[in-house]
């Protein structure tokens, strides 16, 4: 996905303006299945141990745990969040969390990958289901619907980006199932909500949700 | 919402995604103690997820990690669980109150500031409404040019620390260009994009802050996207130093 070197077209010798110890553009993130890179410690059975450590108060391995989980946490809960000062007070409540609860991690019910996902997201949805509740809903609407249209053409753009597995496995999903997990998972709404915004039953968004998932999970190749 | 038993089974899937209302999420976490199949597909769904999260990774700002790092050394951690402790939630928040005051403090000013978002929001309905027509014409350009089956993707990163995207179609002679991290330009300012054909910066459009915008101009022939600061309204050439000049892709 990253840029090919420019070929066949005459091209001025071009350097990007980066800010002074930003990261370098177009390196993989260290962390995460499917991509090369320094993914020293991202490994499930490295990582487990690492939780092991932290479940007994390591700060050290802490510090690792959150060099490995971070980005991944960070990147979910803006997807979900949106605004970002918002974005960064749900992170870090999530990483403390991971502190707290990381003797609560059980290994046999799944990756620390897995575990960490699954309460970043959670956290990011509460957030946005208490502002929700806290707006008015009919006013709110409008508003919200301006905005999912512009939302969903920034992730079709983050999309094109990140994992090429993910971008791979989403195009084998058909058109409603697709919009069934990703208005679910990337924007938080309920099943209901989905099948609202996607003028759908209740029973058919709750099946395509299923088999959605149940074909990314396939494509990717997820165990357990 | 009553739920008959053996449609319980079918909301791993939406329990997974957290798309279950409060009811059908306490319902089937109280059926899934009984149900082997259950836990096995939702630790499968719930890792599918994680592969999608892991999709969006992203770096938080470094002084996220000093902010935690600080935090836990007052956060006490929770024994390992024992069945038959109270529900998770309830003693987690209670420590939470305890333990993190910055958290509680967070979330007061989260919420002030959605009573805010609310009322801005109603007094922006209209106005949204009436943009929407626009709005879906330049959706309709904007997709059109992420579809195109020759679209090519290039990042860059300002020197604000932005993150930029342009994804560029040569046959459609388009290209989309995308921010994030995009501060709030000061008053009376604007960012603008130009595109650079040998060396001539054109204007191609603005972008008020993060989001992504169709670029103006004829992209097949530029070589380079800039960005820079304006006044409002807009300059013919540049006249401050880019903070973004990155190649098109090709």
């Amino acid at each position: 996905m990253d840029t090919p070197p420019p070929a066949g077209r005459h091209r001025l010798p071009l350097r990007l303006v980066a800010a002074a110890g930003a990261r370098p553009v177009n390196q993989p993130l260290p962390f995460g299945p499917g991509r090369t890179g320094r993914a020293s410690h991202a490994g499930r059975s490295d990582l487990s141990e690492v939780m092991d450590e932290v479940a007994h108060g390591d700060k050290q391995a802490f510090s690792t745990l959150y060099d490995a989980l971070a980005p991944m946490v960070f990147g979910i809960v803006v997807r979900v969040v949106r605004d970002r000062a918002q974005s960064e007070e749900v992170a870090q409540e999530v990483m403390i969390d991971l502190w707290r609860q990381a003797a609560r991690y059980r290994p046999d019910h799944g990756s620390v990958t897995a575990w960490a996902a699954t309460i970043a997201h959670r956290r990011a949805v509460d957030r946005v289901r208490s502002a929700q509740a806290s707006a008015d809903r009919e006013q709110a609407q409008a508003a919200r619907e301006h905005q999912t249209a512009f939302d969903e053409v920034s992730e079709q753009v983050e999309t094109r980006l990140e994992s090429e597995q993910v971008r791979r496995c989403m195009r084998g999903l058909t058109e409603l199932q697709r919009q069934a997990v990703t208005l679910a998972y990337y924007r938080g709404l309920t099943y209901r909500e989905v099948a609202e915004a996607l003028r759908t039953p209740l029973p058919t968004i709750k099946t395509r949700m299923r088999d959605g998932l149940i074909r990314l999970r396939d494509c990717m190749g997820v165990t357990t | 919402m009553k739920q008959h038993h053996s449609d319980v089974h079918t909301l791993a899937a939406a329990y997974a995604l957290n798309a279950l209302e409060p009811a059908e999420r306490k319902a089937f976490t109280e059926h899934l103690p009984q149900c082997q199949a259950c836990r096995e597909e939702v630790a499968e769904f719930e890792a599918t997820a994680a592969r999608l999260a892991d999709a969006t990774a992203q770096y938080p700002p470094a002084a996220m990690k000093h902010h935690v790092m600080a935090a836990v050394d007052g956060v006490r951690q929770l024994p390992p669980r024992v069945p038959d402790t109270a529900p998770t939630a309830t003693l987690g928040s209670a420590l939470r109150r305890r333990a993190v005051p910055l958290a509680l403090a967070a979330s007061v000013v989260a919420a002030a500031s959605f009573a805010g978002l609310a009322a801005w929001q109603n007094q922006q309905s209209e106005q949204y409404q009436q943009r929407a027509t626009q709005a879906e014409q330049r959706l309709d350009d904007v997709s059109t040019v992420l579809a195109a089956p020759d679209a090519r993707t290039a990042h860059g990163r300002a020197s604000n620390g932005a993150a930029t995207t342009v994804v560029a179609s040569e046959r459609q002679n388009r290209a989309v260009f995308t921010a994030s991290g995009l501060p709030a330009p000061a008053p009376g300012k604007t960012y603008q994009l130009w595109l650079d054909h040998d060396g001539t910066m054109r204007p191609a459009g603005f972008i008020r802050q993060d989001g992504t915008v169709l670029i103006d101009g004829d992209t097949a022939d530029a070589g380079a996207v800039g960005l820079t600061i304006e006044p409002a309204g807009g300059s013919r050439r540049p006249t401050s130093a880019p903070l973004l000049l990155m190649a098109l892709p090709t």
